[in-house]
């Protein structure tokens, strides 16, 4: 057990160090190559360089938001396979992201941006996350209290739902509003407000420091809801905090970042097979890891056709997928670790 | 230790456990026995307070079991189902879970303590040679050594069992009951288990309550309720009750069809 401590502080340090690294190479590259060797002066220089422009304005509060947006969804992902105890459950399986982009579409086509500026996208999504929280929520509680089953087809049934209606604004939308809508729905990392970048971080780190309070919880929900409650837990209040801490956590990447799928279901299984299923190592390193996987995706997203920059989900769906059949593949039991 | 007074509890499908007065002194292996849907589980359910009961009261040393945190509960009563998920566990791992309800709110770690009371529950039950096997990787009789285990590291003063031989062999069902009776006795651990086995029920509980239709129907001693009348009542099967040679319990046969049907030819001969 001894040896326990040691391994799960070496996975955290090596994390935070693979967190840094990857910081420091989206710092440096990009449209205008800032070399290794310069980048701690134009960092802390003062004056009104060019590069001190690049470094602070752009890059740092990108990767702020990739290691907020990715730490949030890994987070979600890895609390809603526990509390479902089903491998498949991710953030966006929720009808989340669905509501939150139908709330988009209808600001969009509503022109809402012209009445509240920059914050209508966010805020929208917000809206639209939030109602669709509360439907599932509130549909699936039953007599004897949340019904976990009836969450998760709920979910399901709501993202229908919601891809369905932003099917048929897209149909009946003008060809500019178009281009918003499929860029938005397709995730990006780049926020030009800088105010939405530190609420995100802020709010990514302290629903880290809440679930963490569960994570003895989250290992006992590991048996079955009924084996937790007689271990002593309180499988009720358990749920319901970590239900909504899930979906506030990924209303809030929506809401910023738009759809970046495969971070919260990709990155909580890759963790769990690295450093074992037990919530009291898994919760912080899925939140680390899930920054380090953002970070590197969107540098890549922004640099592989520079000056073009891809969508990052795209990059996080294509390189997260590609990675984790190959690790599955390379396992002798070619299983998945998912009951954990 | 355990009183249960009035107690009246169900599901929404409309089937119920009625009226139940039932009182388990401390020391002492209480057998549940009854046919299949005759309530057996209900009333397990109904004592962990995974149930609500609709009626009638629940006493654990005297207090009202609706009354104490679920934690503390947790600290009394150690449950062992066939339910639990154990997954891609290790069996240490899984013991240490029992240590759950005595974390603090701000204590995340497990301490000495907590690992040397895991390490002496699988002693006791002979788990500790599977302490680093994974848990989906071990056979039924050892899964259920693991579980046992697990309830100990819980120190509960009441240990309660839900057919806890099923799926075993006669081997790995007397080698679990002796252990139970073991603990029994070692640690003065009272024990409320659901059996499916008359014959294991008689031969190993103080005493047994037998269940028919959602109420109890017999109390008593093993002789007194393994009775081949009340059996063939309750049952609606024949049976003949002998008693077991070497222990002087009572032991229930079942007589098939085809056995009946031979003896009543030999008989009009």
């Amino acid at each position: 057990m001894k040896n326990r401590s040691a391994h799960w502080a070496a996975a955290l340090l090596i994390l935070c160090g693979l967190l840094a690294c990857v910081g420091i190479i989206s710092l440096c590259i990009g449209a205008a190559d800032i070399p290794l060797a310069k980048l701690f002066s134009a960092l802390v220089q003062g004056g009104d360089t060019i590069e001190r422009t690049i470094l602070w304005d752009v890059r740092l509060p990108r990767i702020l938001l990739g290691i907020a947006v990715g730490g949030a969804l890994s987070l979600a992902g890895v609390i809603l396979q526990g509390l479902f105890r089903n491998p498949l459950v991710e953030p966006y399986t929720m009808g989340i992201s669905g509501g939150a982009a139908l709330g988009v579409c209808l600001a969009i086509i509503l022109r809402l941006g012209k009445i509240f500026g920059v914050w209508s996208l966010p805020a929208a999504g917000s809206i639209g996350a939030a109602a669709a929280i509360f439907a599932v929520y509130f549909l699936s509680i039953g007599k004897g209290g949340l019904n976990i089953r009836n969450l998760l087809l709920i979910g399901i049934m709501i993202s229908f739902i919601c891809s369905a209606l932003i099917t048929l604004i897209m149909a009946i939308s003008k060809v500019e509003d178009l281009h918003g809508i499929i860029f938005w729905a397709m995730g990006s990392l780049e926020q030009p407000n800088q105010l939405l970048v530190r609420i995100a971080l802020i709010v990514s780190v302290v629903a880290l420091g809440v679930a963490y309070f569960f994570c003895l919880e989250l290992n006992a929900l590991l048996l079955g809801e009924e084996e937790a409650f007689h271990l002593g837990v309180n499988t009720e209040t358990a749920k319901r905090l970590l239900f909504i801490l899930a979906a506030i956590m990924t209303g809030l990447s929506v809401a910023v970042a738009g759809i970046i799928g495969f971070v919260g279901l990709v990155v909580p299984h890759f963790m769990r097979l690295f450093v074992g299923g037990d919530h009291r190592i898994l919760l912080p390193a899925a939140w680390l890891c899930g920054g380090v996987f953002m970070v590197a995706c969107d540098t890549l997203a922004r640099t592989v056709i520079s000056p073009t920059e891809l969508p990052v989900g795209v990059v996080t769906g294509l390189l997260g997928g590609i990675i984790f059949i190959y690790v599955l593949c390379r396992r002798p039991e070619g299983k998945i670790r998912c009951s954990i | 230790m355990l009183d249960i007074s009035n107690l009246t509890c169900g599901y929404d499908s409309g089937f119920a456990i009625r009226d139940i007065n039932l009182r388990v002194p401390a020391g002492e292996i209480i057998g549940i026995i009854g046919p299949n849907g005759s309530g057996k589980t209900t009333l397990l359910r109904a004592i962990t307070r995974t149930l609500k009961p609709s009626g009638g009261v629940i006493r654990l040393e005297g207090q009202d079991i609706r009354r104490m945190k679920i934690r503390d509960l947790a600290r009394k009563i150690a449950v062992v189902s066939q339910s639990a998920e154990s997954g891609f566990m290790t069996v240490e791992e899984f013991v240490l879970l029992g240590r759950t309800p005595y974390y603090d709110r701000f204590r995340f770690l497990e301490t000495k303590h907590d690992l040397q009371i895991a390490r002496d529950a699988m002693a006791s039950t002979d788990a500790l040679r599977l302490k680093d096997q994974i848990m989906s990787r071990i056979s039924g009789g050892e899964r259920q050594l693991a579980l046992i285990a697990r309830a100990l590291a819980q120190e509960p003063n009441l240990l309660l069992l839900d057919e806890p031989t099923t799926y075993l062999d006669i081997t790995h069902q007397v080698g679990i009951l002796d252990l139970i009776r073991r603990l029994n006795i070692n640690f003065a651990l009272t024990v409320v288990m659901v059996l499916h086995d008359l014959n294991l029920a008689g031969e190993y509980c103080h005493h047994l309550a037998l269940f028919n239709k959602g109420v109890m129907h017999k109390f008593g001693l093993p002789e007194e309720v393994l009775d081949y009348r009340i059996i063939e009542d309750v049952y609606k099967t024949v049976v003949i009750v002998e008693k077991n040679p070497i222990s002087r319990k009572p032991y229930v046969m079942a007589v098939s069809e085809a056995a009946k049907e031979a003896h009543r030819r030999q008989k009009m001969d």
